[in-house]
């Protein structure tokens, strides 16, 4: 073993020891049993992901060590929740409407986040709300298919619905 | 399973109830809305607000119990899943050729050349390569 490979395999191990204990975590969650069969798939399973996941590796610190990240993280919650609602009963509408109401297209928006966290918790939260759906994304560019496109400066106009996420996600990841 | 006397359970068969609306109206876009697009529109979105409200009645008739912790943990990994997949499966429409609907009023990924010609912003490119120029997110 070379003098680089222990701080690696320390780190490794490491990783590997915290997902085994969030995903036993997960496991009590779901099988809310102590028998001792229970368990010992259990233990194989977490094994077995946290073996899987070795290389995967995060940039970003980890969220629960931050209040401050975390606070905003439970403040976005309600947030997202309200706009996935106001989504839902928008596209019923269209939906249930007897002439359909869509005006669809792809549109052109620019994220001002950095993070690929953050940006990906994003392009879930628009594929989730009002007639939104995240098709790809390029460096910093995000294409996003609109159920109804705004007749003026669509582009635009999306980009100023992407700050209101923006907002919360900035104070959650950077 | 369900005594409508009971506030909590009342409770929670409303909430059931909304969900499978928006699940019925989810599916109901699936057939009306034209190109796949949309149609991921409808079944993402409704789909996954459906989905949820059922769990969400779920957890509210037991608690946090076996049953309970069950639906939360569905609840976190179907709000998670539901909108990856369905930016998966537009992506890859559009890559294989899909075209988006006649009536549609326009299409930026197309027009970029699915992304190969986007008007990333200076900077992006260099930010995106980590120390030596490596490559961190090919």
């Amino acid at each position: 073993m070379t003098a680089t490979a222990g701080p690696l395999v320390a780190h490794r191990l490491g990783r590997f020891v915290s997902l085994f204990v969030f995903g036993a975590l997960l496991w009590l969650a779901v099988t809310w049993s102590f028998d001792a069969a229970s368990l010992a798939v259990g233990a194989l399973l977490c094994a077995g992901v946290a073996w899987g996941l070795r290389r995967v590796e995060l940039d970003e610190a980890p969220l629960l060590l931050a209040p401050l990240r975390l606070a905003f993280a439970l403040a976005y919650l309600p947030v997202l929740l309200a706009y996935v609602v106001r989504a839902n009963v928008d596209v019923a509408w269209r939906v249930l409407h007897p002439r359909l109401p869509i005006r669809p297209g792809i549109v052109r928006a620019r994220t001002t986040l950095r993070s690929p966290s953050g940006r990906v918790l994003l392009a879930n939260s628009i594929t989730l709300t009002p007639g939104t759906l995240s098709v790809d994304l390029v460096g910093d560019v995000l294409y996003v298919h609109r159920i109804c496109v705004p007749e003026q400066d669509p582009d635009g106009a999306t980009e100023r619905e992407l700050r209101k996420f923006e907002f919360f996600i900035r104070r959650i990841f950077e | 399973m369900l005594d409508l006397s009971q506030p909590s359970h009342l409770i929670a068969f409303v909430v059931m109830l909304g969900g499978l609306f928006f699940d019925v109206v989810g599916c109901l876009g699936l057939v009306r809305l034209p190109d796949v697009y949309n149609r991921l529109q409808a079944g993402t979105k409704c789909v996954t607000l459906g989905t949820f409200l059922i769990l969400l009645g779920v957890l509210i008739r037991f608690g946090f119990d076996s049953l309970g912790w069950k639906a939360v943990v569905c609840m976190f990994f179907v709000a998670m899943t539901s909108p990856t997949a369905a930016h998966a499966i537009a992506r890859a429409s559009h890559r294989a050729g899909f075209g988006l609907w006649s009536g549609s009023v326009g299409d930026r990924y197309a027009e970029d050349d699915e992304g190969r010609r986007a008007p990333v912003s200076p900077g992006e490119v260099e930010r995106q390569r980590g120390p030596q120029g490596r490559e961190v997110h090919p």
